[in-house]
């Protein structure tokens, strides 16, 4: 049988997104950014599946976590796209040096 | 034979641990290894809360997909030199204190909320525990009640793929 309790599961989850909320925080690369929203990303996932155990229709919880995996994987292609033209054009990926807008 | 429960452990600790070396590490290219551990032992997990299909999912879309797009941005926008390998935290007190309090707010409010006295909450449903995969509903699922969102992220797909080539190919387009 399947002891494992909800409780620990949804904490895992809370600390993937913490993780994920630190790297977006704390990094300057544009790229290490986007890997802080694909831990969150997945933090979500994982809370989805969780909860999709207890669904007396079958698992509409997976179903969205694929769908959740569908839009971030386009996220990631039109991002790291934005981030290679960033860098041709400014000759960084610092996210701090990118501040041209800047009043 | 192992319990369910140990493996989950296991690879519980895995998961953060691979993920907290993400976020502490300087050198970019550890951070995304790093991360590749991590997205293997949450398919690993997946498969524990009887989710095998969003695990094999999960091994070709993330690792299989958007890691190798990672590293090729990593690749791509890294000068030669060895100093811009490393990306150096800023304001690491404030952004860590920020992240624990979220942290410690989080588990406060799921280990003290009884979760689990909701109703439907209680017991896990039993089909999970007789089925052998769940391919066959998901794959029902998706052609009966969810075709209109199916179709729609397919054309999402094809518009991101396009808007990604046109993006990065840039001025070379006419």
């Amino acid at each position: 049988m399947n002891q494992i309790p909800l409780e620990h599961i949804l904490g895992l989850g809370a600390v993937l997104f913490c993780l994920g909320l630190l790297a977006v925080f704390s990094k300057p690369h544009a790229v290490v950014v986007l890997m802080g929203i694909e831990l969150i990303f997945n933090a979500a996932n994982l809370n989805l599946i969780a909860f999709s155990r207890y669904d007396p229709e079958i698992s509409e919880g997976q179903l969205f976590a694929l769908f959740v995996m569908v839009v971030a994987a386009a996220e990631a292609a039109v991002t790291l796209a934005i981030v290679l033209r960033v860098y041709q054009l400014f000759k960084t990926s610092n996210v701090d040096e990118l501040n041209t807008l800047k009043g | 034979m192992i319990p369910v429960s140990v493996i989950f452990y296991v690879f519980a600790t895995l998961v953060a641990g691979s993920g907290l070396f993400m976020v502490l590490t300087k050198n970019v290219l550890y951070a995304a290894f790093s991360l590749l551990i991590c997205l293997l032992s949450l398919a690993a997990i997946y498969v524990c809360l009887f989710a095998d299909f969003a695990a094999i999912a999960q091994i070709m879309i993330y690792v299989g997909g958007v890691l190798v797009l990672i590293l090729f941005g990593l690749m791509l926008s890294l000068k030669s030199s060895d100093a811009a390998q490393t990306s150096p935290s800023r304001n690491p007190i404030k952004s860590f204190l920020l992240a624990a309090s979220v942290l410690v707010g989080l588990l406060f409010l799921i280990f003290n909320s009884n979760i689990t006295a909701l109703p439907g909450l209680g017991n896990i449903q039993p089909q999970f525990l007789t089925q052998k995969t769940s391919i066959y509903h998901l794959g029902i699922e998706f052609i009966t009640t969810f075709a209109l969102p199916f179709e729609l992220a397919s054309l999402l797909l094809l518009a991101a793929l396009v808007g990604a080539a046109y993006i990065s190919a840039g001025s070379k387009i006419k």
